[in-house]
């Protein structure tokens, strides 16, 4: 698949191994490419406030463990680890307004 | 009191509603580039055809020092009348009173005129144009929406329902449109959302503005909620005016017929698709080498637009065209072309509008975004919504007929009653690249030189089955026609199923993707 700036050259849309020459969707041409999850990334999955933080730097964690509350929708979010590790960082605060696919605590 | 004061009393009290014009509140809707209720009801409607109803309504809420406050029609003005000579239920919302705020007895003024038009079977038009809820009268309004949804679901597939958003039209409101059959925006006018950018704002932290939020160009061409885009309120009437001469009053009616008109000279479908398959055409062009007049009125132009969906006229008779369009993303079929292309085949088969879809396409858009999203539910629906349909269906296939894309879109398997195809036509599992390389894998991978292996067998397999003779032979198409002969072999498809009848097995309804 290719996206030009030549608007003599059309892009094209490559399918069952042949390359279509075709114009491209807007839609399409601003799709987010898809990224395996970082198992060491905590990612926020819906907008809210931090509003308590259970664990800091060079804490160990074990599946399950409280990391955060997350206020969302009105409700009291516990955010748990979804894996063992050992935590790098911490990159938000008590407080603080978080919006989805935002990075809250890093693994080492 | 002798008979002309009785009679001028009338006078005196419609005047009281009619002219009860808050000048302020004029202003602003004209300064916006808005007409006012009543203008916009007279712009739409044939000249003195609209009958009003309940002029005199008045609302009954007591709380917050309402019972001191005159809403002038209670916001919404209702009635009947003709457009192009088609009787019509009609209501529009006048964001001159109480910023046409939804009370129990607006709503009941919208629900009466909603009743009476599925009892005379007529389409029904809303003019949406209302800041929401009038909050004064609590659930009372509430009630009220619920039940216009009510309505706008049991009135579906009986009568065409059209909406027209002039206005803001934010949170349950939006309901009502979302389940009528064609929402009609304006660019700057129209503002569509069910939580506004200022809620946003609070809860997420997320900064936007109504208009990229949900504005007329959202609404055409990102989210799809809306079927037709105008420049300015009176381009929009035009193009409602227009639908309303294609479908019918409702779904036991066929639509009008119109004096058989030949397409516009100019128009040479021969000349359309380009010799190379991958190179890309447009096929409106097709379509208006087709139809009656080269007329053809584009539905859900600005979404989806990999594939075209739309109203003409065949000899005089309305016709829906579903056509694969190769100029975008090479006329694949994806989560919201499937769902565009189906939808559309739904509203044709209530209302008894023959269907003829072209077919040009490679397949399913490839892609982690499409298969997260859905595709297999959302192509789902095309395949139940042809399936299910019962109208006459034509098929022509044009070119490429690949794979599950071939399937879709309305193959003799699904139930089309005549397939037709052109001798360029390539009716297969998959294009012969792909095919080859997997067939002759270990051939081509064996070969002293595999890149002329592979060309040598593409080429094979191109002459052996990038044909629409395999699929002949089998009988799966009915003729193989020359494309120059495409409009007079629709004509004669349509003509021998103008009777057909299809009554499938007894069910409360099915069950498709939604």
């Amino acid at each position: 698949m290719s996206e030009t700036t030549d608007p003599r050259v059309l892009p094209t849309l490559e399918i069952d191994d042949t390359v279509f020459e075709t114009h491209h969707t807007r839609k399409f041409a601003k799709r987010t490419r898809y990224a395996p999850r970082d198992p060491r990334k905590i990612l926020c999955f819906i907008p809210g406030i931090i509003r308590k933080i259970h664990v800091a730097p060079g804490r160990k964690i074990k599946r399950g463990d409280h990391l955060l509350i997350l206020e969302a929708m009105k409700m009291q979010n516990d955010i748990s680890s979804p894996e063992e590790g050992t935590v790098k960082r911490v990159h938000v605060a008590v407080g603080q307004m978080v919006t989805k696919g935002q990075l809250l605590i890093e693994f080492e | 009191m002798s008979i002309f004061s009785k009679i001028a009393e009338l006078f005196k009290r419609s005047e009281t509603v009619t002219r009860a014009k808050d000048t302020k509140a004029y202003e602003k809707q004209y300064a916006m580039g808005k007409l006012g209720a009543r203008d916009r009801i007279q712009a739409l409607l044939d000249p003195d055809s609209f009958q009003e109803y309940d002029l005199f309504v008045e609302h009954r809420c007591k709380d917050f020092d309402m019972g001191k406050k005159q809403l002038p029609g209670d916001g919404v003005v209702t009635g009947t009348g003709t457009i192009e000579g088609h009787p019509v239920a009609i209501f529009a919302q006048d964001f001159t009173v109480a910023g046409g705020s939804l009370g129990l007895m607006h709503a009941r003024k919208i629900t009466k005129i909603m009743d009476h038009a599925i009892k005379l079977g007529i389409p029904l038009i809303g003019i949406n144009d209302s800041g929401g809820a009038r909050i004064q009268e609590g659930v009372d309004s509430l009630a009220g929406y619920g039940e216009i949804f009510y309505r706008n679901t049991r009135a579906s597939g009986v009568i065409p329902q059209i909406s027209v958003i002039l206005g803001p039209c934010a949170g349950g409101a939006v309901y009502s449109p979302a389940l009528t059959d064609f929402v009609f925006v304006v660019d700057k006018i129209s503002k569509m959302f069910i939580t506004g950018p200022e809620v946003i704002k609070t809860v997420l932290g997320e900064e936007i503005s109504m208009e990229d939020l949900g504005g007329a160009r959202v609404h055409t061409e990102t989210s799809g909620n809306a079927h037709f885009f105008a420049a300015s309120e009176i381009e929009c009437f035009a193009q409602i005016k227009k639908l309303t001469t294609f479908i019918p009053w409702n779904n036991r009616k066929k639509a009008d017929s119109y004096p058989a008109v030949p397409p516009k000279p100019g128009h040479r479908i021969d000349r359309v698709i380009p010799e190379q398959p991958t190179k890309p055409y447009d096929i409106r062009d097709v379509i208006a080498a087709l139809c009656d007049d080269s007329d053809f009125l584009e539905v859900h132009q600005g979404w989806a637009a990999n594939i075209v969906v739309g109203f003409a006229r065949l000899e005089g008779e309305t016709v829906g065209i579903v056509g694969n369009q190769p100029a975008v993303l090479a006329g694949v079929l994806d989560v919201d072309s499937s769902d565009k292309a189906a939808r559309f085949v739904r509203f044709c088969d209530s209302f008894n509008i023959p269907l003829i879809t072209l077919v040009d396409l490679p397949g399913y858009l490839p892609g982690v975004d499409q298969e997260h999203a859905g595709v297999i539910r959302h192509g789902a629906k095309l395949l139940y919504a042809y399936s299910e349909a019962t109208v006459p269906k034509l098929t022509v296939i044009l070119r490429k007929a690949y794979g599950g894309g071939y399937i879709a879109m309305c193959s003799r398997h699904l139930g089309a009653d005549f397939v037709f195809a052109w001798p360029t036509a390539e009716i297969a599992v998959m294009g012969p690249e792909g095919a080859a390389n997997i067939i002759f894998k270990s051939e081509i991978a064996a070969s002293p030189d595999p890149n002329e292996t592979r060309k040598q067998k593409v080429r094979e397999y191109t002459e052996k089955f990038a044909n629409p003779y395999v699929a002949a032979a089998a009988g799966h198409i009915d003729a193989v026609i020359n494309p120059e002969e495409t409009r007079g072999s629709l004509i004669h498809a349509l003509r021998i199923s103008a009777a057909k009848q299809d009554v499938g097995p007894v069910r409360k309804h099915g069950i498709p993707p939604f």
